[in-house]
């Protein structure tokens, strides 16, 4: 019988991660209706129609209709596009730069590692909240800028990571035995340390999601995100906030989607942080 | 100790400098010229250019920057270009209300977080267990201000159970300033109906603000009392016949609270945060709302200010933690 490889042994660990797996649907599930919004959308998110003003959720409009008559059903699936395309592109962002500062951090050691770590305390001693607001204010309330501020205070996160498992993995056999027989510094970078620090990289990734799916709402709710009318589900909340009590779908679908979807990232991240490390499996 | 306690605070003294170098960073990328914004937009050219001078933002940015630091040193943080006073005044002002506001969150986390999250530990794999860490997931993905609204529209206009945002009645006068917390200071002069009135305000935004909290500490209880419950020492004091509450009390509970109480100082970072969007929503006169009003209006005297106290804060209740934590755990000191 042939051994299991690397991939089989984690999905079958991983389908037995019951929440993880509930999760994992649930965001392919937003997936596609990100990508499949034009099809699945009855409306256009932006058309208004003030006939429609307010029209409660039923068989013409699904999760009813804002105060302009914008169809909230058309627009919570146009704003899973924004909201995950942002999560996607500061998770890029911050990882690959974080990633890069921590391997270089860890792997060139001395006062490099020690004053680039300092500079990682720096980040970490401000509320992400305000930096973020600071920076986006500073470069002027868009979606664009919001996701650059939420990408530098991610960042640090990912070179610390980074940096903890570089300074483990260079002890190792494998990496002293790629030295000895005369393997450029880059080539152990990319070929023995990088790939070996993917699995936290995987698992602080998927927590990171929900977390910048929030912030972005956060930043775009107090007016430094994305600006209305784009569909953004934080822009939405906050157009809606007046008819919370009286018209409560305005604000209750966008917030279950976010919840729904920041939700399902961290059950994922969970399942595969039980699965990649197994000193915490169960 | 001592060594431990002043490396801690040499570090934060770097972390302060640098944190001072980033916010001077961002006042000069803002598209904007401070000296124009406060003189208005009816201000002559040479007015401007003569202010510019008096500001010292003609020298190159490197001096700006030795100039800024000299000033921080002396707890001179500008001029707010937006209310025309100290920065370091409006500070004071703002702090005690978010210093309120956190503490009543931290306490509303700590009472609502660490039994649930014992009681989920104790009862693994129960409809109680379920429950609570559905609380978890819940606390952790929902967006806070959603909460806050809905708080806010349920218990203020729909019920009426609770007063509104503010942190009093505008028919009630503050207490007399002693720490400038509301609560605290109706309690020391005993003016009941001022801490009655100042209660039922931070009700509300300290719940929702905790509930975030909450969540955190209950994941961290659960998960570090169930690490004990698995060591060698509780197996041993279950054999020789230890009653459960001893074991849970004396052995679970004591070794499980030095990463809950870590926990705490880190979420007090997140509290801060938090504090930003639930002070927008409840209209809460504190640093959050101060930053929001502060960068809406691109007065970024106030913004730096705001944002070194707001990052002075946070590694210093973490180095407290720490210090906490080394009382408790004396390996951490030696390590």
């Amino acid at each position: 019988m042939l051994a299991a490889s690397p991939r089989q042994l984690f999905w079958r660990r991983f389908r037995k991660e019951t929440t993880a797996l509930i999760g994992l649907v649930v965001i392919i599930a937003f997936f596609l209706v990100a990508v499949f919004a034009p099809v699945l959308s009855p409306y256009d998110p932006l058309g208004q129609h003030i006939p429609s003003s307010l029209a409660a959720p039923g068989g013409e409009h699904w999760f009813g209709a804002d105060k302009l008559g914008r169809d909230i059903f058309s627009r919570i699936a146009y704003g899973a596009r924004i909201s995950l395309l942002s999560g996607v592109a500061v998770i890029t962002l911050a990882g690959l730069f974080g990633s890069f500062v921590g391997m270089f951090a860890g792997y060139a050691g001395g006062w490099m590692d020690e004053s680039l770590m300092r500079v990682t305390d720096i980040f970490f001693a401000f509320p992400s909240l305000i930096l973020a607001m600071a920076i986006a204010g500073a470069l002027g309330p868009s979606l664009q800028n919001a996701l650059i501020a939420v990408a530098v205070v991610t960042w640090p996160v990912y070179a610390r990571l980074v940096r903890g498992q570089v300074l483990v993995l260079r002890e190792r056999e494998f990496v002293q035995a790629a030295r000895s027989v005369g393997a450029t510094n880059s080539l152990i970078i990319r070929r023995h340390l990088f790939p070996n620090t993917l699995s936290p990289l995987l698992v602080q990734a998927s927590f990171d999601m929900g977390g910048v799916i929030l912030a972005v709402a956060g930043l775009s709710f107090i007016g430094f995100g994305a600006q209305p009318p784009m569909p953004e589900w934080g822009v939405m909340i906050s157009e809606g906030r007046n008819y919370i009590t009286t018209h409560w779908w305005l604000t209750f679908f966008p917030a279950i989607s976010m919840l729904f979807a920041v939700a399902g990232f961290n059950l994922v991240g969970d399942g595969l942080r039980d699965v990649l490390d197994p000193r915490l499996r169960k | 100790m001592a060594r431990f306690i002043l490396r801690r605070l040499a570090g934060l003294v770097f972390v302060l400098l640098g944190v001072s170098l980033l916010t001077f960073f961002l006042a000069q990328i803002v598209p904007v010229d401070p000296a124009a914004t406060a003189l208005g937009s009816n201000a002559r050219e040479e007015q401007i250019v003569a202010y510019r001078q008096q500001l010292g933002l003609d020298q190159p940015p490197p001096v700006q920057y030795l100039n800024y630091v000299q000033r921080l040193l002396r707890g001179d943080l500008g001029q707010s270009i937006r209310t025309r006073r100290p920065v370091i005044d409006d500070l004071i002002d703002y702090l005690p209300a978010t210093i309120e506001l956190s503490l009543a969150a931290m306490l509303v986390a700590v009472l609502i977080g660490v039994p649930l999250g014992m009681l989920a530990s104790l009862r693994r794999n129960s409809w109680l267990d379920a429950g609570a860490r559905l609380f978890a997931l819940v606390g952790g993905s929902m967006p806070i201000f959603y909460i806050g609204l809905l708080a806010l529209g349920i218990f203020y206009r729909q019920l009426r159970w609770l007063p509104g945002p503010g942190r009093l009645d505008a028919t009630m006068q503050p207490p007399t300033q002693i720490t400038g917390l509301f609560t605290v200071d109706a309690l020391l002069t005993g003016n009941w109906p001022v801490l009655g009135n100042a209660l039922s305000h931070l009700l509300l935004p300290a719940l929702v603000l905790g509930y975030f909290s909450a969540a955190v500490l209950l994941r961290m209880t659960r998960s570090s009392m169930l690490e004990m419950m698995g060591q060698d020492y509780v197996r041993t004091a279950r054999a020789k016949g230890l009653g459960e509450q001893i074991i849970v009390g004396r052995h679970v509970f004591k070794n499980a609270l030095p990463p809950i109480l870590t926990t705490v100082g880190i979420t007090f970072g997140s509290l801060l945060s938090g504090a930003v969007l639930t002070e927008t929503i409840f209209s809460w006169p504190g640093l959050g709302r101060y930053a929001t009003t502060s960068v809406t209006t691109l007065d970024y005297p106030a913004v730096m200010g705001v944002t070194l106290v707001a990052a002075f804060i946070y590694p210093l209740v973490n180095t407290v933690v720490d210090i906490g934590y080394s009382v408790i755990d004396p390996r951490i000191r030696v390590n």
